[in-house]
């Protein structure tokens, strides 16, 4: 799997390129500004981008900026985008198109390389890797007093919290230590008293989850 | 070479006479019967006030006045480099009629605009009409020594006097010759000048007084402390965090890996116990450096500015938050930087006291002041007073010269504005 990594601090771009080769990626390039980022995204076309939020030259959201600027000239393009902070306004800018392939988590996440890489795999594949801290805020904030959330068991909203996250049903089965098939009708359940429509592709009910949780507000 | 140079200055001398002449006039012709005009309407917009009427008119006559006034502040820096300091008090947006009419005629500074319009009309008058007056009359020397006095002795009456001088007859007449030529060398040599005193007259009459400046001295002295005291807090505070949190954190995690060192032949199984618990460390070093880092400047700032970085602190309150922004540009870092601290003080305020559902953001720029406004719907009855979190907000928005306003009448809604001027960029 190719490869494109953007990252303007050397020690961690360096790390994350030896990171990825040993679970066997192939980096196409580790570049370290947007204008860098920018031609090799159109040049390489990679099968997913690893990207931080703030790159030179003008250490705003450079990063960020070149990976929707990529997914709007090839619509799904898998982009993981990794930042020192995770905004709830980012997140909801980067899910906006309604297509999978997007990623955004804290740098603090590589700590744990298997479920880094992991995300990175999900990505590629289409899917999505939400941080865990992007879904806390959004199931955090309050509203009306009569919220279809509230009305969610305690198991529930862990398998939600996990499920918007962008894992898979064996992956929450195994997180939770339950088997798939209660995962399955936990979720089954939460569809029903979100009401929305369930789905069986894995990526279209993650994204139907997190504009329901982005829009209840 | 020193001909050059000389013909050279006379030739700017005199373009600089006649610009001075030019400008005197149509200067003077402009100002008299729109002073008049001011001067009466004020007048009479004033005398009306105890009857309603002059509620409505007064602002708008007064705000004609000013704008009088701030033409000839453009003019005196344009045409002559005289700077004209102007201390407008900023008036209450969007307040009712009676409140709008006293704040501007509580204002010294609109007395100040006011008085100017009888000057105009006397002094002001004369002394921007004399450069173009030095200069006529000199032509008209001239032009009788031409044969004009004909058109005057030949008249009934025979005498016409030029200055103290009596024309009568073509020897007379050439008299005023010499007369004419000391009117344009005193034009050329004062005429510039004469117009210069015309804005420095402007000057006096329209600049702040002395007691004015003294408060704004003390005004900025106090803001400079609460600015200086305020940034020690901060540093104080940060310090203690480092201290207490991240620093802390490393030195254990440093330790846990020295331990880890020892122990990796002996007890392996330990060894990674440890190793976890570092990594563990590492991870919370992180997360208060991260909190640390929002609360000296919101990475959403930098990266996005003043309307973004509101927008995601909405987002992350627990009370839905509209926000509504209308900025073309950003404000230099640190107005930026306490616009939005300002914001977010009034924004916590609101969902700690106020007991609101719902709560709305505006921000905007316009006339050179950014503007935000905070609403909610919850309970009112929130004040500037001591102790409270909004006088601290005023504190600090004092340093740039920027003002909080508070509407929170018992039983709602809160509206909080907080102004601060500045230009976009």
């Amino acid at each position: 799997m190719r490869v494109v990594l953007a990252e303007d601090l050397f020690l961690l771009r360096d790390g994350l390129v030896r990171l990825l080769e040993a679970y066997d990626f192939e980096i196409a390039a580790a570049v370290e500004t947007g204008p860098e980022l920018q031609r090799a995204l159109a040049e390489l076309e990679p099968d997913v981008a690893v990207v931080d939020v703030r790159l030179p030259p003008t250490h705003t959201d450079e990063g960020l900026q070149c990976a929707l600027r990529a997914r709007r000239e090839r619509p799904g393009m898998p982009v993981l985008v990794l930042s020192q902070h995770v905004e709830q306004l980012y997140a909801r800018e980067l899910l906006a198109d309604g297509r999978g392939g997007v990623g955004y988590l804290l740098k603090d996440r590589v700590f744990d390389a298997e479920q880094f890489v992991d995300a990175v795999r999900r990505v590629a594949a289409g899917g999505t890797a939400m941080d865990p801290q992007v879904i806390q805020q959004l199931l955090a904030r309050g509203g009306g007093a009569d919220r279809p959330l509230d009305r969610l068991t305690p198991r529930e909203r862990e398998v939600l919290e996990l499920m918007a996250q962008g894992r898979s049903n064996a992956a929450i089965a195994g997180k939770l230590v339950v088997t798939e098939r209660a995962v399955a009708k936990h979720t089954a359940n939460i569809f029903i008293k979100l009401g929305l429509e369930v789905s069986d592709d894995d990526n279209r009910r993650v994204l139907a989850v997190l504009a329901h949780l982005d829009r209840d507000r | 070479m020193n001909t050059h140079s000389r013909s050279d200055e006379v030739r700017a001398r005199t373009r600089a006479m006649v610009l001075a002449a030019v400008r005197g006039l149509a200067l003077a012709v402009a100002m008299l019967p729109v002073s008049i005009l001011c001067l009466v309407l004020t007048l009479l917009s004033i005398g009306l006030i105890p009857i309603g009427v002059g509620l409505v008119t007064t602002p708008a006559v007064l705000a004609a006045v000013r704008a009088f006034a701030d033409a000839r502040r453009r003019l005196a820096a344009d045409w002559c480099g005289v700077r004209i300091e102007t201390a407008y008090r900023p008036l209450p947006e969007g307040a009712n009629p009676w409140t709008r009419t006293f704040a501007l005629l509580r204002d010294r500074q609109t007395w100040r605009d006011v008085l100017l319009l009888p000057v105009d009309m006397t002094a002001g008058f004369f002394t921007a009409l004399l450069p173009a007056v030095l200069v006529l009359y000199a032509v008209e020397g001239f032009a009788l020594a031409l044969g004009l006095w004909r058109a005057y002795a030949e008249s009934p009456g025979g005498t016409y006097w030029y200055a103290f001088l009596p024309v009568s007859g073509p020897f007379s007449a050439l008299g005023a010759v010499p007369l004419a030529c000391g009117f344009l060398f005193l034009g050329y040599r004062y005429g510039p000048h004469l117009l210069t005193a015309h804005f420095r007259l402007t000057r006096a009459v329209l600049s702040p007084s002395q007691e004015e400046l003294a408060e704004r001295v003390r005004v900025l002295t106090e803001t400079r402390r609460d600015a200086v005291d305020a940034s020690a807090a901060e540093l104080r505070r940060i310090e203690r965090d480092l201290h207490d949190g991240a620093q802390a954190r490393l030195v254990a995690m440093g330790m846990d890996l020295g331990t880890v060192e020892v122990l990796i032949d002996k007890d392996p199984e330990r060894a990674r116990a440890l190793l976890a618990q570092a990594r563990q460390s590492s991870a919370e070093a992180l997360s208060e450096l991260r909190d640390l880092v929002r609360g000296i400047h919101p990475p959403v700032l930098a990266e996005r500015g003043l309307g973004d970085a509101v927008r995601a602190l909405a987002l992350r309150l627990p009370v839905a938050t509209e926000v509504s922004v209308d900025l073309a540009g950003r404000p230099e870092a640190p107005v930026e930087s306490a616009a939005y601290f300002a914001v977010s003080e009034v924004l916590t305020n609101a969902v700690k006291h106020s007991g609101a559902d719902r709560i709305w953001v505006d921000l905007h720029h316009a006339d050179g002041m950014l503007r935000a406004t905070v609403t909610d719907n919850g309970r009112g009855g929130a004040t500037v007073g001591t102790g409270s979190g909004l006088a601290g907000v005023e504190r600090r928005l004092g340093t740039f010269d920027g003002v909080l306003a508070v509407s929170s009448p018992a039983g709602g809604p809160t509206l909080v504005t907080l102004e601060i001027p500045c230009a976009l960029s």
